[in-house]
């Protein structure tokens, strides 16, 4: 018997998607190898989150639920978390690649002495052992992995798995202590609420030096609002950020964020080779620039050539009527 | 504060990669490389932590190739005190055993503070930092976007999904830093000059067996050639169509 450990990402009581893709990862695990899927969960006031794990394919739900853990805290989730790995001797433990889960599981990993493979896109077993496949070099190669240690931990690219249903899963809630703090959240400051996570975002709007001034920006929100509230987040390149016109958290690309949503914009962006590894696992890639020549074509599924102070506002006008027709 | 800063040799990140005949690893010929750029957020905060407090040390370690001799000394001559290379001439993708040979330095050595970039941009793998962290029973802040120190006690800001968090953390800590943190300095002709005289130490790393095998390394597909669906305004009802109807997108 080989279980599967997945451990969920719970955010003031929600349950994030990425880790439902994980709970479905672990499914395919267990089809392969035997074992049993666990969901473990860590926060605080879980009943809701706790009612969608059981219906996520997942054989077992486990949630340490106490006033201690309402913020993440590496230290004491990954105590908690630990001695669940222990308890279900799993074969493989996985989690989203998510800012809680690249925190969380090099900590459980170093606590269970294990290997861990990081942002993975594809995972199996092959004669019994953990295999998984991640880009590296900001996706110019594919790295593919075989464990040699078990358990082996891995986190995954979100976007990448497929979310399931089933259930109802059995669920057992386990008393216990935050314990001591190395380091302690102080404060969460939420972004607009209207504001979609770059990387959760289905459908990405992104600018680029091309659009000349911060100002001009807006163009660009404008696009990402007609696709009505929580669909589209807008992103910047490197040099607009450089700039001072866009956010940090808003980069696309080697030194910023990767994504892969299902539909992507670049706009006045030229397509340098660090941009595109930020987002050349995009569905659909759409670009819009007036030089036909820009390196964006190379990689686009669709262009169009010309000034996207014309093409955007015809664009957004399109879009919104469309959403406005659903 | 004594400070070790973490830092790798890495591809330039405009390097094309390039598969080795073992079809397990990159073929370096004529590919450039550098200190990780996450590293240099990491040794400009410890310059700067040391110069606040005026008081401690800077060491940098980096587990790699006898060529990244080069980073090291630019690092001394950035002002780092001391440097230190555990030295393998192979390609370490595996945090496991990387974090094996770093720790067993690490604890022959005395230190308040480590910081590391977020993120190698070679393996990518983004672990290392928490993973020592644990190994070693320090706090652990990782992606650090804004860091002040007072009254011995790190204050620091980083971006999780849709939100910024606050927290803070004691010494002993692992930092890893994020871009945004600082601007790097440049080393200057007076530090390379002062640079030549700084303790720089080289021993061979003691390297487990990875705790997992590469099976292989490859290169992605190529995205299929797009289309230029045409100029201007005029292609937006194209556009509109392909999304609809060929990519299933809107
Ligand atoms: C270590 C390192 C890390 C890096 N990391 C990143 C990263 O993470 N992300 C990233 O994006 N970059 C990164 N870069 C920078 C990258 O090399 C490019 O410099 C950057 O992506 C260029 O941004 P851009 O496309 O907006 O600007 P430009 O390259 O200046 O392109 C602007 C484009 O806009 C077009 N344009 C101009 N006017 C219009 C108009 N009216 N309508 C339509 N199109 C117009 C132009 O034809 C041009 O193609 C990194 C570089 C280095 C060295
Ligand atoms: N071989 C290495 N030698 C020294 N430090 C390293 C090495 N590999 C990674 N690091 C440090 O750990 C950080 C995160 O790396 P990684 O987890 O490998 O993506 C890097 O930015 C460095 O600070």
């Amino acid at each position: 018997m080989s279980n599967i450990v997945v451990v969920a990402e719970v955010r003031a009581g929600k349950l994030k998607r990425p880790s439902l893709e994980a709970v479905a990862a672990g499914l395919q695990l267990a089809a392969q190898n035997g074992g049993k899927v666990i969901a473990v969960a860590v926060g605080s006031g879980l009943d809701a989150a706790g009612a969608d794990l059981q219906k996520s394919g997942a054989h077992q739900v486990v949630l340490i639920d106490a006033p201690g853990f309402a913020n993440f805290s590496g230290d004491a989730y990954a105590r908690i978390v630990t001695e669940q790995c222990k308890k279900h001797a799993p074969a493989a433990v996985l989690m989203a690649h998510t800012a809680m889960g690249k925190d969380l599981l090099p900590r459980v990993a170093a606590a269970l002495d294990a290997g861990l493979v990081t942002d993975v896109v594809a995972v199996g077993f092959q004669g019994g052992k953990f295999t998984a496949q991640k880009p590296v070099f900001a996706g110019k190669a594919t790295l593919h992995v075989q464990a040699t240690r078990s358990p082996f931990l891995a986190t995954l690219r979100p976007n990448n798995f497929e979310a399931k249903s089933g259930g109802p899963a059995t669920i057992e809630k386990i008393a216990a202590e935050a314990g001591n703090l190395l380091s302690v959240v102080k404060e969460v400051i939420a972004a607009a609420q209207d504001r979609v996570p770059l990387q959760e975002a289905k459908v990405v709007v992104a600018g680029g030096r091309g659009l000349k001034d911060p100002e001009q920006f807006k163009i660009l929100e404008g696009l990402a609002a007609a696709f009505g509230p929580g669909v589209a987040a807008v992103g910047a390149s490197r040099a607009v950020v450089d700039a001072g016109w866009r956010p940090h958290r808003e980069q696309v690309g080697q030194t910023g964020k990767v994504v892969s949503p299902t539909l992507y914009f670049a706009i006045g962006i030229s397509g340098a080779i660090q941009h595109l590894a930020g987002m050349r696992t995009a569905r659909t890639i759409v670009a819009i620039n007036k030089d036909a020549d820009a390196p964006i074509f190379k990689v686009a599924d669709y262009g169009i050539v010309g000034d996207a102070f014309e093409i955007v506002p015809a664009l957004t006008k399109a879009i919104a009527a469309l959403t406005a027709s659903k | 504060m004594d400070i070790v800063v973490c830092v790798k040799r890495v591809p330039t990140t405009d390097t094309p990669i390039k598969i080795a005949a073992d079809g397990k690893s990159f073929d370096p010929t004529g590919v450039k490389f550098e200190l990780n750029a996450y590293d240099e957020f990491a040794l400009e905060q410890a310059l700067r932590i040391k110069e606040q407090l005026n008081a401690g040390s800077v060491t940098v370690v980096t587990l790699g190739p006898k060529a990244a001799e080069k980073e090291l000394r630019d690092a001394l001559a950035r002002g780092a005190d001391k440097a230190v290379l555990l030295s393998t001439e192979q390609w370490v993708s595996d945090s496991w055993a990387c974090a094996q040979a770093l720790h067993s330095w690490l604890k022959t050595v005395k230190c308040d503070v480590v910081l590391c970039g977020k993120q190698a941009v070679d393996a990518d793998n983004n672990q290392l930092p928490s993973r020592l962290a644990a190994m070693l029973g320090f706090g652990c802040v990782t992606e650090v976007a804004k860091l002040t120190l007072e009254n011995g006690t790190f204050t620091a800001e980083r971006d999780i999904e849709g939100a910024r968090e606050v927290l803070t953390c004691k010494a002993p800590a692992v930092l890893s830093c994020n871009k945004g943190l600082n601007e790097p300095r440049r080393a200057s002709l007076k530090g390379i000059m002062a640079a030549k005289a700084k303790p720089y130490s080289e021993v061979p790393a003691q390297l487990p067996e990875p705790a997992m095998a590469i099976v292989s390394l490859t290169l992605p597909p190529a995205r299929a050639a797009g289309r230029i669906l045409g100029t201007g305004a005029d292609a937006v009802p194209a556009l509109i169509a392909a999304l609809r109807n060929e990519a299933k997108a809107l």
